[in-house]
């Protein structure tokens, strides 16, 4: 089927099965290798993306379901500005270690941060409760997630 | 701690992995590359009769075990594990043969087209029946004083069993491998720990020599030991596949078929029996350790050794019986995971020595302090103790932290406290770094240097560390350091990345290179160094005894944890952990803060909720959704601090650090949660389901 939608900015076009999942879309035509692949279950969140700014597994989205949506990917998104401060956030924390799982926690500390700039420690821990990660124990995840708050990144 | 050495620098690989742009293998794509997908054994144990093929299309191939240039066995310390399965099949998801081809779906319908007949046979399962039935693999003992005297002359004998569950690294890149011919050179690519280990098995499977082949470790998403000699087996059959088809092949697991069939850590059932003198101390103990290996051994010697070196913990007990042994089952291969078999044996005595310090009505940190090793203890192994050992201060400062005196009087119901003593003997065991004689080279080119070794990034902050510390010692700014690409062609052999050696060996090499670079810095734009790792002639063991320095110094820590218990759902909630570590000198405090909440959360995942369970060979949890790791709502605070005691051997006084915040955690949340229940426990994972059965059986 056809479908537009719009990806980091530009409008695409494109003839697709329903039923192919935006993540192989968003690697395989597009080449956007930030977009992880875990578990394709949607258990570990590698995979986020920003849908109509909410993060969202992209193993879990059929392409019949982006008609008119807009996807941001963390590759773009860490050239805004909002992005930019999530990423010194992360680096100021220490919040990488393999970093498989980092650019989905950039979705969903974006995401978090649309809807609420200003979380508590628990609301943080529960908005990152979509994403696994083995490497940080999470504590450093969590203090990143305060420090971009803390600069704004939910108000730009 | 915040100056120097310690104070942390920004992370040199991090950015590129925030932004997506770090290229992991699954992010690569070779011109004309076939994908592979492993046909496997269904069977746990049988005999196979036929392989019946769908017709392939052109394009498409079977590789199998006829297509193995040279031995069908994938190199480790015992290479036992079939490159591709023979007539006989050992377990559940044995590799059977690859269908190789361009579309991926297409591979997954041809596989659904395979047909096998097997003729089943019996096989053993867990380590009751593999007791039973002896099928053991390896059999260790050793001794130390006079066990027999000091259980004839016991005030008290006190036994207990202990058990420990299987556990997934849940890394979480999938396993993944590419190989492709270029110009008559076998390249590999992958997500790995030892590249070395990767060449020395193609070696043997491919039969070329060595100039012929490349190993090149790809940006590495997690390890924490699957990806030690897992990815041998892998490459090789890749390699096989690329020889065979004359096209890059490329590998890439699915998660499901990651954790059905990729190693585990070893269930085990450890036996005590502690003999106490009239003053209640601990003077004789007898353990005996079981391993449930799997199908193959494979590494499992090497995991069993080092539980036997760690079977007394951090405690000076005089007369020792310690025996091991690794079981064959019809199991997936038990192998490297972070601890390596330590966690095992620290679980069952941190476990045996609370129960014992219960039942005598004593508080179980002073009780545990009272058997504590000092400067010029004897080891287990009859080695000798030669730091100085700061528990005393490291306890002192944990009790300060978390109020633990005054927390243990003002207990709520179903709430509970629990510490846990633990060291980690640092670097391989026994002979194995004079064996491996790591090499690293650095290289001067004007006013930057390169640094060649063979040690991965994988996650844990090598490529900074070991920048840093050249860094420092050269007293350049970090960014004039460059790490070379992990190439087998280009770096030298530093050994596997394991067993929380690189910081303290490889890193100890390259800060010699740099001193010795920095002396001869002015005498030429372009200069090479190499070292080769020398065994100090001060430590001694004996292999076939098992006799004295089983490593030449220990990481030494304590934790203590809080925990709630759901009195309905028996779910258990870790509040906080406390903990604090001596590791030498830290190189990087915020690298090393991660290593240290990584490897405590990993610790409470195994310990309460990530249960694996094998049933008839088959392993019931198969994904991340019936296999749960700890999220951030499972994982609790954590307050870390450290104290100094510099290794005058390590580069900056370092010793180890990446295994033990594993080691200890584990035995402080199950203290914790006897703690809250008021009674022993004795195995992990403790599950509510568990827990609430034998709750009921009381």
């Amino acid at each position: 089927m056809k479908i537009e939608f719009t990806l980091n900015g530009e409008k695409k076009h494109l003839d697709v099965h329903a039923a192919t999942r935006l993540l192989d879309v968003l690697r395989g035509h597009f080449g956007l290798i930030g977009v992880k692949e875990g578990c394709g279950e949607g258990e570990c969140g590698a995979c986020m993306v920003l849908i109509n700014g909410r993060a969202m597994n992209s193993c879990m989205i059929p392409m019949g379901n982006l008609e008119g949506k807009n996807v941001i990917t963390p590759e773009a998104f860490c050239q805004s500005e909002r992005g930019r401060i999530i990423e010194d956030a992360f680096m100021e924390a220490g919040a990488v270690q393999c970093g498989f799982c980092t650019p989905g926690f950039i979705m969903a500390t974006a995401s978090l941060l649309n809807a609420n700039p200003d979380p508590d420690e628990a609301q943080i821990r529960e908005a990152l409760s979509g994403n696994l990660c083995r490497c940080t124990g999470y504590t450093a995840i969590v203090r990143a997630v305060r420090i971009a708050a803390g600069k704004g990144a939910g108000a730009c | 701690m915040k100056t120097g050495i310690s104070k942390a620098v920004e992370r040199t690989d991090a950015r590129k992995k925030i932004r997506g742009e770090a290229e992991y293998i699954a992010d690569r794509h070779f011109e004309e590359q076939l994908y592979a997908k492993t046909i496997r054994s269904s069977k746990a144990k049988a005999r196979i009769l036929e392989i019946r093929l769908p017709e392939m299309p052109a394009d498409y191939f079977a590789v199998g075990r006829n297509d193995v240039p040279g031995l069908n066995r994938m190199r480790t310390v015992v290479s036992d594990h079939p490159i591709f399965a023979e007539e006989q099949v050992e377990y559940i998801g044995q590799p059977l043969f690859l269908l190789v081809g361009p579309d991926r779906e297409k591979l997954c319908d041809l596989a659904d087209m395979v047909n096998i007949r097997y003729e089943e046979e019996a096989g053993v399962f867990t380590l009751e029946e593999a007791e039973k039935q002896d099928t053991v693999f390896t059999d260790y003992q050793y001794r130390k004083g006079d066990p027999a005297a000091a259980f004839r002359d016991a005030a008290q004998i006190i036994e207990e069993e202990f058990r420990t569950g299987y556990q997934e690294h849940a890394y979480l890149e999938p396993q993944g491998i590419a190989a492709e011919y270029r110009n008559g050179i076998l390249y590999v690519y992958g997500s790995m720990q030892c590249p070395y280990y990767v060449r020395n098995a193609l070696l043997e499977t491919m039969a070329i020599p060595d100039k012929q082949i490349r190993i090149i470790q790809t940006v590495t998403g997690g390890a924490f030991g699957g990806k030690e000699e897992f990815p041998s087996l892998t490459a090789c059959q890749v390699a096989v596949a690329a020889k065979k088809t004359e096209k890059p092949v490329m590998m890439i697991y699915d998660r499901d078929e990651d954790i059905r069939c990729s190693t585990k850590r070893h269930p085990s059932l450890i036996r005590c029996r502690a003999a106490l003198d009239k003053n209640n101390a601990v003077t004789g103990l007898e353990m005996d350790v079981l391993l449930n290996a799997g199908a193959y051994n494979g590494l499992s010697p090497v995991v069993l050794q080092r539980a036997l070196f760690s079977a007394t913990g951090v405690y000076d007990i005089p007369h020792l019986r310690v025996r091991g042994r690794n079981y064959r089952t019809n199991m997936t291969p038990s192998g490297a995971f972070r601890g390596f078999g330590a966690p095992q044996s620290i679980f069952a005595i941190e476990m045996l020595m609370l129960q014992i310090a219960v039942r005598l009505g004593e508080d179980p940190l002073e009780y545990k302090m009272r058997h504590a090793l000092k400067q010029g203890s004897q080891t287990c192994t009859g080695g000798k103790v030669r730091e100085e050992v700061k528990l005393p201060e490291i306890v002192g400062k944990i009790r300060k932290m978390s109020a633990y005196v005054k927390k243990q009087k003002n207990k709520k119901p179903f709430s509970g406290i629990g510490a846990s003593l633990f060291l980690h003997g640092c670097g391989f065991t026994g002979r194995g770094e004079s064996d491996i004689r790591g090499k690293v080279i650095l290289s001067k080119d004007k006013d930057s240097v390169t640094l060649r070794v063979s040690s991965v990034e994988m996650g844990q902050g090598a490529e900074t560390v070991l920048r840093k510390i050249v860094a420092q010692s050269l007293d350049i700014p970090i960014e004039k350091v460059n790490y070379a690409q992990v190439d087998t062609g280009a770096v030298p052999d530093s050994g596997p990345t394991v067993a929380s050696r690189t910081t303290m060996i490889v890193g100890g090499l390259l800060q010699e290179c740099a001193k010795e670079m920095k002396a001869r810095w002015r005498e030429c734009d372009r200069l090479e160094i190499e070292k080769v790792y020398q065994h100090p002639s001060w430590l001694h063991w004996d292999d076939s005894t098992f006799q004295g320095d089983a490593y030449p110094v220990y990481s030494w820590g304590a934790n203590i944890a809080e925990v709630e218990v759901d009195p309905i759902s028996y779910e258990i909630s870790v509040k906080k952990i406390y903990a604090v570590y001596d590791v030498g000198v830290p190189v990087d405090l915020r690298t090393l803060d991660g290593q240290m909440q990584g490897g405590i959360a990993q610790g409470i995942g195994w310990a309460t909720i990530e249960l694996m369970e094998g049933e008839a060979g088959r392993l019931k949890q198969s994904n991340l959704t019936d296999y749960k790791v700890p999220t951030s709502m499972d994982t609790p605070e954590m307050e870390i601090a450290y104290v100094n005691n510099p290794y005058p051997y390590g580069p900056f006084g370092a010793k180890c650090a990446g295994e033990l915040p594993f080691v200890g955690s584990p035995p402080a949340v199950a203290a914790a949660v006897s703690d809250a229940l008021g009674r022993k426990i004795n195995y992990i994972p403790l599950t509510p389901e568990s827990l609430m059965e034998s709750d009921n059986e009381d």
